[in-house]
């Protein structure tokens, strides 16, 4: 089944579940806070004009003054008027808060998602797709794309809102007061707005250089740092001192010349609003002195003009990180579009494993070419090879890390592609050469294969894979933290706990896809000692280089170039004389100094 | 080493400024200008209202439209004096802020050009570079941005406070009253809000570690199965992120609104007060009111501004610290003055009067204990290396091996005791003298991003392309260099990738053209396929002949013919000799030499197929 793409808007429409009526409230709440504030120029103009001086009230106004108890009530008491502005900025608070809380919630609302739906998103891509991605490029489309969209969405788009219902609500205030005023103020909003586009547009290029100039030098920092040794051993500190000073004055220019570029705007459209301003007080004052317009609603049209004029400075801004958005959320959108595997419900496993026919290439390269073979529950198999011969990827196969071209794999007579993922992943447990084992406590690597998992459960698996020793050895026991800021483990140790963890799945199917390769022989045949007394009845797949690892088993294939080509016991490969006797001989033979010595 | 990053950081006053007094003295004329040109910009600001209430008073009032013209003109002089006041002023602040920043990262590189390597194995490399590039960061934008915006409304503010004060002084009350109870909760505010931000950005870089682990650990997850066990803790992040935001923007709402609701407040109060006046004498009172209201609406942000900037400077107070530990620390491995005096320092040298070493080295009842560490590594150590011998250093992983180098290369030097170069010991002569002539070859190796030529040059600053070729062919690079385009193919980061085994192969070339009388190899043939090992094993063999060299070997077959053999085991020298009387001890040499033949006999399995 093939899920249907995204694209881009319908990818942020997807993603803004749940968000988007928080962030409706806060656009509401911005509506209302709004027209509470275009209310105080209103009644300081009324104050201004009717109740400090003596202009006759309009129909609205002296309806309401009327209501507060009649002109003459309130020019006695202009009390009444302060606490109703006192009444209005609670309003005002209110609803700003309103308006800032609910943008922060609807952001984390957002950005929460995102980062949950991409997170299980990549952990459920198939591993065709995880190879072909460097992790550097994933991460950051998942942090700093995923907070470029949640911020454009959260701020710019917001504020886009916000200037609209201010644009509105202002022009609307201002028209009905003075027409010619108005109209001579909103003159200067396309000015205002092309300047701002146009300066934001250059500006996006400079930045843009600015940016990767600072990739630059950090990086040449980075490596300096990093190549110390060879820094000193070969004496280039004079060299690289030059190297660094010309790229940092490089930067240092280029930044400096953004900012005399970012001033002169400030500054140019600061002193162009200061213009503006200056003709309606003047142009205001002339009609003032003609009768045309009231000193209180010549105060209440300045006010609007400042609430009008100020934000507009802001969409330069908005239009160019729109862009910068649209980048950011496609490159987002490419991981999401991506086809994940289905997983299906989880049931037991049991019966024989038959491989048949079974072709399958690796970026055009043949990589298996016609495996047959059958491996009888309970049963132990080995498989040896050369790097490269294939053997990992039968295992990969298996798995259904990736899915096979040709041929068929059944498990107890069922095609694997009939089973789900679920299932038989449950079922199979293998351990990679280098498992991945996670940034938290010794412990929780372990209990993280087996829900409910007691300690008791955890250090008996711990024992059996030969690693409790080392683990209680740590100071802090199983309690030891790994990752970037823990204890660095040998390989060996890497290996026992990742062998642990699986086999705390108790999987009827186990594979050791070179797994022991850091363990020494010792440990090795302890580990698969204990394997055949706790796990009776599972069936085992080990693939080594170690004959040692591999003598045992009860049945042996050898890998050559994607083929089987020899087959059997450890006894009768030896008696056949063919590839396998030849490793036999190079890894058992003495040279003659040391005869006697290595039994 | 003075290692003043681990000791408890000391108590700076006025937020650690006076560290950065070498800086700022560069730039006393440009932060003068900028704090002058601010303040007369905040000064003029508060002026501006006024020719609204002039036109209020005078024209308005009177009824008249004489001075019209005079006015608009003195209106347009003070706007334009604004912006162009504005404009310097921002302008200086710019280049005061890229200026600092780019004179602190200089000199803190510079600096760390000077320190041993004892300092970057303490430090780490992300720790250094975010010394080096956000902390000189951090500094340079307080030290201009907020001064600059400090100032212009610590200008206004002031400034407003005495023109009300002048016009009304009851009114004036009104307005002022405001400022220290807006400071009080801006000041609540942003101590609490600061303490949030921290718990968010540390959340945030967790879950940035939890996306790291979902993309490198995906195919372990895979064959565990545990995708919603991942999922699961992924989200118990993301949701404390968001409770933790979302309680970020709780405070953040508040502290707005409140903010605005205390300067609506305080028109409020002008406007109650001052109606009274103003119905008593309109004419005389309504400008001054509506300057007043002016006011009331515009001093409270600046005051938040103030908080906002001191906010800044308590916090940038751990990057100064921080910053100036880095510069005050001293490299352990110092030239004397004396030494200077005849070689030059790492910047200048004297080349001309440096001699060309033979290549004898005797360690000398030497001691040795490593900065960090109490356990005497070497302790009354002696070794003779005559000119041309070849010493192998062996042992397990992590058992010291690369002490004797270090000491050899004067990464560190010996706590007790002499190393002598040519019968001198070697801290009579420069570090850059040493260096110049010890070729080293790492076992991870460090190529720079730049052309193959660049990075071959780093051995020998002005070789041609003839000796370049020649230097690769001796070490069977040439192969590598024409699959990836020649000498001018980029390597690197920006450039081809190569494998670890190309790499060796280059930084062999490059440790080849400088010619050293010293050579040093930490294994450096780890990573390279068996055949092209046995061709530069060959090469390696010719180079070192006359020269001293020590080899840190993991594959004891490639020093069998060594001269010397030290046999480290848990960091102590605990065998000498060579190969065959090795042998014969059956001691710690023996038995590795056993288990390694085992493990070399597994590793040919690949070519036996």
């Amino acid at each position: 089944m093939k899920k249907k793409e995204f694209t881009s808007a319908g990818m942020l429409g997807f993603f803004l579940k749940g968000s988007v009526a928080l962030f409706a409230a806060s656009i509401v709440a911005n509506l209302f806070g709004t027209i509470f504030n275009t209310l105080v120029p209103q009644i300081i103009s009324v104050t201004i004009d009717s109740i400090i001086g003596d202009e006759p009230l309009n129909k609205v106004s002296s309806f309401v003054v009327d209501l507060l108890g009649g002109i003459d009530v309130l020019k006695k008491s202009l009390w009444i008027v302060a606490l109703i502005i006192g009444i209005l900025a609670l309003l005002i608070a209110l609803f700003r808060y309103l308006e800032t809380y609910l943008t922060a919630r609807a952001n984390q609302t957002l950005l929460r998602r995102m980062r949950n739906t991409t997170f299980s998103h990549i952990l459920r891509l198939p591993m065709s797709w995880h190879d072909r991605q460097m992790t550097g490029d994933i991460i950051q489309r998942c942090t700093s794309d995923i907070d470029t969209v949640t911020n454009f969405v959260s701020n710019q788009l917001i504020m886009l809102f916000r200037i609209l219902i201010m644009t509105v609500i202002s022009l609307i205030m201002m028209f009905t007061m003075n027409l010619k005023l108005a109209l001579i103020a909103s003159a200067f909003l396309p000015v205002m707005i092309t300047y701002s586009l146009l300066f934001y547009r250059k500006a996006g290029r400079y930045f843009k250089q600015c940016d990767e100039q600072e990739g630059v030098l950090s990086t040449y920092a980075q490596e300096n740092f990093s190549g110390a040794r060879v820094v000193r051993a070969f004496g280039k500190e004079r060299y690289e001192k030059e190297k660094f000073e010309k790229q940092n004055v490089y930067y240092t220019g280029l930044w400096v010349r953004v900012e005399r570029f970012l001033a002169l705007y400030w500054t140019t459209s600061d002193l162009l609003l200061a213009i503006q301003l200056m003709l309606i007080v003047v142009l205001g004052t002339i009609f003032c002195v003609n009768g045309e317009i009231t000193t209180g609603k010549l105060l209440g049209f300045i006010s609007y003009n400042t609430m009008l004029m100020a934000p507009i400075r802001q969409l330069g801004r908005i239009v160019s990180n729109l862009s910068k958005a649209n980048i950011s959320l496609r490159r987002v959108s490419e991981i999401m579009n991506a086809e994940e595997e289905e997983y299906g419900t989880a049931e037991q496993l049991s019966g024989d494993i038959e491989f048949s026919d079974i072709i399958f290439s690796y970026d055009d390269k043949p990589v298996l070419k016609d495996i047959n073979l059958k491996i009888p529950q309970g049963s132990t198999l080995g498989i040896i090879g050369a790097t490269g011969s294939g053997k990992s990827t039968l295992a990969a196969l298996l798995d259904r890390l990736y899915e096979t071209e040709r041929g068929q794999i059944t498990i107890g007579g069922r095609d694997i592609k009939d089973i789900p993922r679920s299932t038989l992943r449950n079922n199979i447990g293998l351990i990679l050469q280098e498992g991945h084992l996670f940034s938290r406590t010794i412990g929780e690597n372990l209990a993280i294969a087996r829900e409910g998992a007691s300690d008791a459960d955890i250090r008996n698996y711990a024992s059996l894979a030969c690693v409790s020793d080392n683990i209680e050895g740590f100071a802090k026991g199983y309690d030891t933290i790994l990752g970037e800021r823990g204890v660095r483990l040998s390989g060996g140790q890497i290996q026992r706990i990742a062998i642990a963890r699986t086999l705390m799945r108790r999987a009827p199917y186990i594979i050791f896809d070179d797994s022991l390769s850091a363990v020494d022989s010792e440990t090795d045949l302890t580990i698969r000692k204990n394997l055949k007394k706790e796990f009776e009845g599972s069936t085992v797949i080990i693939i080594s280089h170690r004959i040692t690892t591999l003598m045992n088993a009860d049945n042996i294939i050898v890998l050559d170039d994607g083929k089987i080509v020899e087959q059997g016991t450890h006894d009768e490969l030896v008696a056949k004389g063919g590839i396998y006797k030849k490793i036999f001989d190079i890894q058992m033979n003495l040279p003659e100094e040391l005869k006697g010595d290595l039994q | 080493m003075k290692n003043n990053d681990v000791l408890p950081l000391k108590k700076l006053r006025f937020f650690g400024l006076g560290k950065l007094r070498p800086f700022l003295r560069n730039y006393k004329f440009l932060f003068a200008a900028m704090i002058i040109g601010r303040f007369i910009t905040g000064l003029f600001q508060t002026f501006v209202p006024f020719f609204q209430k002039y036109a209020i008073d005078n024209f308005i009032g009177g009824s008249t439209l004489d001075g019209l013209a005079i006015f608009i003109i003195l209106y347009l002089i003070c706007l334009i004096f604004i912006a162009v006041m504005s404009y310097i002023s921002s302008y200086d602040c710019c280049k005061l802020e890229m200026f600092l920043l780019r004179d602190m990262r200089r000199a803190s590189f510079n600096h760390l050009q000077t320190l041993s390597v004892a300092y970057y194995n303490a430090h780490g490399v992300g720790h250094i570079h975010s010394r080096v590039m956000s902390d000189t960061g951090a500094i340079s934008s307080v030290l201009s941005w907020d001064i600059c915006e400090g100032t212009y409304n610590i200008a206004y503010v002031l400034s407003a406070v005495i023109v009300m004060f002048v016009l009304n002084p009851i009114l004036a009350l009104c307005v002022v009253l405001l400022i220290p109870l807006a400071t009080l909760v801006s000041v609540y505010f942003t101590r609490k809000l600061t303490k949030i931000n921290r718990r968010v950005r540390h959340i945030n870089s967790e879950i940035t570690g939890a996306f790291n682990e979902g993309v490198t650990g995906a195919e372990t997850a895979k064959t565990l199965s545990i995708e919603k066990t991942l999922d699961k803790g992924f989200m118990a992040h993301t949701d404390e992120m968001k409770k933790e935001a979302t309680r970020q923007g709780h405070y953040r709402a508040l502290f707005t609104s409140l903010i605005s609701f205390a300067s609506y407040v305080a028109l409020a109060l002008v406007l109650w007060y001052g109606g009274i006046i103003t119905s008593i004498d309109t004419l005389k009172n309504l400008g001054t009111l509506t300057v007043f209201m002016t006011y009331a609406q515009g001093l409270i942000g600046p005051v938040q501004w103030a908080v906002d900037a001191i906010a800044d400077f308590i916090s940038v107070k751990v990057n100064v610290e921080r910053f100036s530990a880095l510069m005050e620390t001293e490299s352990d491995v110092k030239d004397s003055p004396e030494v200077i005096e005849v070689y030059g320092d790492t910047f200048n040298r004297k080349c001309e009067n440096w001699e060309t070493p033979k290549g004898d080295i005797e360690f000398k009842d030497v001691t040795f204990v490593y900065p960090d560490g109490e356990e005497k590594v070497l302790e009354h150590f002696n070794l003779k290396v005559p000119k041309g011998t070849n010493v192998a250093i062996v042992g397990e992983t992590g058992a010291g091996k690369s002490t004797i180098i270090n000491l050899v290369c004067r990464f560190y030097e010996p706590t007790e005791g002499l190393i002598l170069i040519d019968g001198k010991d070697y801290r009579e002569r420069s570090v850059a003298w040493l260096h110049s002539n010890i070729g080293y070859v790492l076992q991870t190796p460090h190529l720079f991003s730049g052309s193959v030529r660049e990075n071959i040059r780093y051995g020998k600053e002005n070789a041609t392309d003839e000796e370049i070729m020649k230097a690769l062919e001796s070490v069977d690079a040439t192969k590598v260099v024409e699959k990836i385009g020649g000498l001018d193919a980029r390597i690197g980061e920006d450039g081809n990738s190569l494998s670890t085994g190309e790499k060796q192969l280059l930084s062999f070339a490059r440790a080849i053209i400088a010619n050293p009388a010293i050579f040093i190899l930490d294994e450096a043939t780890s990573s390279i396929d068996t055949i092209t090992e046995k061709q530069i094993q060959n090469a390696i063999d010719k180079l070192m002949e006359g020269r001293t060299s020590f080899v840190i070997a993991h594959r004891l077959s490639t020093i069998k013919n060594a001269d010397i053999i030290l046999v480290i085991k848990d960091g102590k020298i605990v065998e000498r000799g060579s190969h065959s009387d090795l042998l014969k001890q059956k001691g710690v040499y023996y038995e590795l030499y056993l288990n390694q033949f085992r493990q070399e006999r597994e590793r040919s399995f690949p070519e036996a197929s």
